[in-house]
């Protein structure tokens, strides 16, 4: 049942995003040109989204649980970091570069677009590029004396 | 542009995708973060993983049901010229991992919740990204 509730949240999310015109990459850079013909599509987009995002929130709150599940997985509250802020950094310098971010380039792989095709498979070995230190690091962590991977012992090239 | 009209598919799409947030949230418990549900599935099986393969495929087929009602494919333009959108795919993928989240999860979520986190990353997200468009258009002049 979980796992219809996600299908039907992936699916909303998916038919969202093509509705609100925000698969087109030259839009959303539309948005990000400031000094250009700005473009202010996405910013209602982005507004739309966390108001009903926000009534869901607020409803949680007064719940036990989820529905279908025992508990709500939502992160606890952690300082501002290095790691948040250069993440974001570099996550805003490749979104900049071409209008994509994870949400539109998964979703508009049924168009096969070839640059959008090549943009996400370049993102998945980006993910995948993240995730190999850390297994490395765990790995070491139980054979050796290393000190536990740190945050700040994630390599940022 | 003197009318609201040109804003209504922006808006009303919008409020679809929070309605997938907050059915993600009241149902599973779980953030509709695409950047942490993709990263999740790439990184370690799971049982966890059922849901978010669900979600993957929803997205996918989203699209494609709305085409299917419409009669029409969503327009969709891709300016960046190669290698461009290779090496911006890089720094999306390692990035939104480093940074745990994208315009979804620490935007329409984060935002929603007001974690400082997700504020201070969207601030930075976006100041980045309206500073490389700048950058490449007005200062550069490459088709970005």
């Amino acid at each position: 049942m979980k796992a219809v509730a996600a299908l039907l949240a992936g699916l909303m999310f998916g038919a969202g995003l093509a509705f609100s015109g925000m698969l087109d990459s030259a839009r959303v850079l539309g948005f990000l040109d400031v000094a250009g013909a700005w473009d202010p599509r996405l910013a209602f987009v982005l507004a739309g989204a966390v108001a009903v995002s926000a009534i869901g929130y607020a409803v949680a709150r007064r719940m036990p649980h989820p529905v279908l599940a025992e508990r709500f997985e939502i992160p606890a509250a952690r300082p501002i970091d290095g790691r948040l802020l250069g993440g974001a950094a570099l996550f805003g310098v490749g979104w900049g570069l071409a209008g994509f971010c994870p949400g539109p380039a998964i979703a508009a792989i049924s168009l096969g677009l070839p640059k959008a095709l090549s943009f996400l498979a370049a993102m998945l070995v980006g993910m995948g590029l993240y995730a190999a230190p850390w297994k490395f690091l765990f790995w070491n962590a139980g054979t050796s004396t290393q000190t536990p991977a740190s945050s700040s012992a994630l390599p940022l090239d | 542009m003197t009318t609201f009209t040109p804003y209504l598919p922006s808006l009303a799409g919008g409020l679809l995708i929070g309605l997938s947030a907050a059915l993600l949230l009241l149902l599973d418990g779980r953030i509709a973060g695409v950047s942490g549900i993709a990263g999740a599935l790439l990184q370690r099986p799971a049982r966890e993983n059922v849901w978010r393969g669900a979600f993957i495929v929803g997205l996918v087929l989203g699209p494609v049901l709305l085409a299917a009602l419409r009669g029409q494919w969503p327009v969709v333009h891709v300016l960046a010229s190669w290698p461009t959108p290779v090496i911006a795919g890089l720094l999306v993928g390692f990035g939104t991992r480093l940074g745990s989240g994208c315009t979804s999860g620490h935007g329409v979520c984060g935002l929603a919740r007001l974690s400082p986190r997700s504020v201070a990353a969207v601030v930075t997200f976006m100041a980045v990204a309206v500073a490389t468009v700048f950058v490449g258009r007005h200062l550069i002049g490459f088709d970005a």
